[in-house]
């Protein structure tokens, strides 16, 4: 394992660096749509999205009879847009509140994808390996060109944001503002929308359905601890999305799974998922002005500085003597 | 379940005891969930289901590592601990990171699953706990377990579940005023000297063992729709918290047995299934319920807007009358259907309209549309509202006379025969502000100019 060890590490091998690749792209749009996802308060949205896909996985596996990676993206992308647009007419239509159709749909469209999988499983015998790599990712049985698709994907994501920066960013922050600006808030909301789908399908052979969420939410939410700014926001999520992807898939890759299964490694969903919460945690302690350390310094130097300043008022009070104090 | 021989040409299936059992359970499941669900539901807490029941994996995989059993005890504590974890951290990140709630319970539920998942995978080796079975559970090999209970041979999870459900009918019986308070009015409720916070950590204490307990049958995501797909599809039928409940218990019941059967007739996955049929009874009540669903909630509009439409009509027509009988029908020509569509600007719903009067018998329709004697007196009404409208807006509000058509002519529609006598009184008979005869309650029409 040794040797195997570092020729990953050392990107030795071609098919290594077109993984890494891809995943750290990913990683890349999914921290730079994740910023606005969050500050849009669409978070869970996505991680409906995303498990929304699954059954979109099947019919078009179904339909292709192989696992086309374009084809796959096709089909997640149609039922992940079908997903939101569930929760839209769910939420404006009926009674129901926001945070019950989500559940409804992130849980009824997962089943049905269960359901899906499990009628391929068993009608086909040995196709489904690919399939199955959609719940928690498997980066290792990516292929080259899953990788540029990738590549396409997020060159996508980042121009239309690098286009629509400012509109995103009233969208975000003042939506009202932007309307009556004369901004078409509906049709930005719904590319937001259609953004975070394009990336959450294009992510899941690297990380899988059910933790794909994790790299939209996980990276902006720690780069909000490190600035105020959102410019700053967007490209610290972005690199450390990239640094979660590129250090999960190497775990994945070179920690050995259980004994006895057949797969080698550990999933590779999960992995990238600890390693953007490790980078999470560590942003959460050790931002320099928001974060608990600084808190907890900023609360105790001003503690000090109190009892400082009682201690010198005191000294001042007793040098005077008793009849001077008001 | 078995197939029967094929004597018929089509295969029968057949209830064996193993498949009664695992409906049973799933049904137990089921109740339970539905009944915490109604509260979720209605306190717009589903996600918090959601949340539990990502986040409590890597307890139940911890439990099961420290322990080496799938023992009930450590496993709730496992869960009930990680739970804490998940409540603690997803308020300390939303108030520090100044994070919304949303993004903060992301965080929390995502990273805790992850390491679950990973537990699961690297350090529960040997066991028959796999990253597959988290998200649909084990629903097919529940009935293969059994255990002796009092002479009968019972699956374990039979018991749990059914423990479960008897644990949250019980709590949900003694404290059903408590909870219903607590869940519509909290302020209230502490106003009344009730413990918001004991009966809200109780509550939150009975969804996060009955997910623990359920999480293992049926895995991370039914629990999920079980939690939330009967409650909202109650919450569409009924006002009442009690009915609620009892609609949604049925809802999950009728659910379970439906999905298992789709399942073994598709051959494919059960826990799948039946989050599908729950997911597919969600929509179709969202569609037919009779007050709250889309399609009745369509039809009232489109009813209204039949009625208003009509009323118009009737309006434009009497109107007619008054200028023909002014200045002789030869000048002023019969109004047909067309341009009755055209004049309203809603043509569909105007030919709905004329159809509808003319069942009436308000109408009668040919070349031209003309007024039946009944026809005639609801006019009247109408034309009677509008000008004593006018009336009233000129004299008591002083609005110039450019400025009472349009108000008037949207609340004709809604003043009633009651209205028409006060308002009569208030601004007397005679003439309107355009000097157009108000038509009276019975009488025949007079000849004026229209308004």
């Amino acid at each position: 394992m040794n040797t195997e060890f570092w020729d990953i590490i050392l990107l030795k091998d071609s098919t290594t660096r077109t993984v890494l690749a891809g995943t750290g792209l990913l990683g890349l749009a999914a921290g730079v749509v994740g910023s606005f996802a969050v500050l849009r308060r669409r978070s869970l949205v996505g991680d409906a999205i995303a498990h929304a896909s699954l059954p979109g996985v099947c019919v078009a596996y179904f339909i292709v009879g192989e696992r086309n990676f374009v084809a796959l993206l096709l089909g997640a992308m149609a039922f992940g847009l079908l997903g939101a647009a569930t929760i839209a007419g769910i939420r404006s239509l009926t009674r129901i509140k926001e945070d019950a159709a989500i559940g409804l749909v992130l849980g009824g469209f997962f089943g049905l994808g269960i359901v899906l999988s499990t009628i391929i499983q068993k009608q086909s015998s040995g196709n489904r390996a690919g399939l199955d790599s959609f719940i928690f990712g498997k980066a290792a049985s990516m292929v080259a060109s899953d990788s540029w698709t990738i590549a396409g994907v997020a060159a996508v994501i980042l121009l239309t944001v690098g286009v629509l920066f400012k509109e995103f960013r009233l969208l975000c922050f003042d939506r009202e503002f932007a309307a009556a600006e004369g901004r078409p808030v509906l049709f930005l909301d719904l590319l937001l929308l259609a953004l975070i789908t394009l990336c959450t399908v294009a992510g899941l052979p690297a990380v899988g359905v059910v933790l794909i969420a994790a790299l939209l939410i996980i990276p902006a939410s720690a780069a909000r601890f490190w600035t105020e700014n959102l410019t700053v926001m967007v490209l610290i999520s972005g690199a450390i999305a990239v640094l979660a992807a590129v250090v999960g898939t190497i775990a994945s890759a070179v920690i050995p799974g259980p004994p006895g299964s057949l797969s080698r490694g550990l999933p590779t969903g999960p992995c990238i998922t600890l390693a953007a919460a490790v980078l999470f945690l560590a942003s959460m302690f050790l931002a320099p002005r928001r974060g608990i350390v600084a808190d907890v310094w900023r609360l105790f130097s001003l503690r000090r500085e109190l009892a400082l300043q009682k201690a010198l008022t005191q000294a001042i009070d007793q040098g005077r003597g008793p009849e001077a104090r008001p | 379940m078995n197939l029967a021989p094929a004597t018929l040409g089509f295969t029968l299936p057949v209830f064996t005891a193993d498949d009664a059992w695992t409906v049973a359970t799933v049904a137990c499941c089921a109740t339970a969930c539905a009944l915490l669900g109604c509260f979720l539901v209605l306190r717009r807490l589903s996600l918090l289901g959601d949340a539990i029941s990502h986040a409590i994996l890597p307890g139940l995989a911890a439990a099961f590592i420290i322990t080496s059993s799938r023992g009930a005890i450590p496993m709730l504590v496992g869960a009930t601990v990680v739970g804490l974890i998940t409540a603690v951290f997803s308020s300390a990140i939303h108030r520090w990171g100044r994070i919304p709630e949303d993004a903060a319970m992301g965080v929390v539920f995502t990273s805790l699953f992850a390491v679950g998942v990973i537990l699961i995978t690297w350090g529960a080796r040997d066991v028959d706990l796999d990253p597959g079975c988290v998200l649909y559970g084990v629903l097919e090999t529940i009935a293969l377990h059994r255990v002796d209970v009092v002479g009968f041979s019972i699956p374990p999870a039979f018991v749990s579940l059914a423990v479960v459900l008897a644990v949250v009918v019980l709590v949900l019986t003694v404290a059903f005023k408590e909870l219903k308070i607590v869940s519509f009015d909290a302020g209230l409720a502490a106003s009344l000297g009730f413990s918001v916070a004991l009966i809200h950590y109780t509550f939150m204490g009975l969804v996060a063992a009955t997910t623990v307990v359920s999480f293992e049958a049926v895995g991370s995501i039914l629990v999920i729709v079980m939690l939330i797909a009967p409650a909202a599809s109650a919450h569409l039928l009924t006002d009442r918290l009690s009915r609620m409940l009892w609609i949604s218990a049925l809802i999950a019941i009728g659910a379970c047995v439906a999905g298992y059967l789709l399942a073994v007739w598709v051959d494919t996955s059960v826990a799948g299934m039946i989050s599908v049929v729950l997911f597919g009874v969600f929509i179709l009540t969202s569609l037919l319920a009779p007050r709250y669903g889309v399609i009745s909630k369509l039809a009232h509009r489109v009813r209204l807007a039949v009625r208003i439409l009509g009323e118009d009509v009737l309006g434009m027509l009497y109107r007619w009358h008054e200028r023909a009988a002014l200045s002789g029908t030869a000048a002023v020509p019969p109004l047909s259907p067309a341009d009755l569509r055209r004049g309203l600007q809603r043509p569909f719903l105007t030919r709905l309209a004329l159809a509808s009067l003319s069942r009436q018998g308000l109408i009668e329709r040919a070349a031209t549309v003309s007024l039946t004697p009944r026809g005639m007196d609801a006019a009247r009404g109408i034309v009677r509202s509008h000008r004593l409208w006018e009336s009233f807006l000129a004299k008591h509000l002083g609005l110039p006379l450019d400025h009472l058509h349009e108000p008037s002519h949207r609340v004709e529609h809604f003043i009633t025969a009651e209205l028409q006598s006060v308002l009569s009184r208030e601004v007397g008979e005679g003439r309107d502000p355009h000097g157009s005869a108000i038509p009276g309650p019975g009488t025949a029409s007079q000849q004026s100019q229209p308004s």
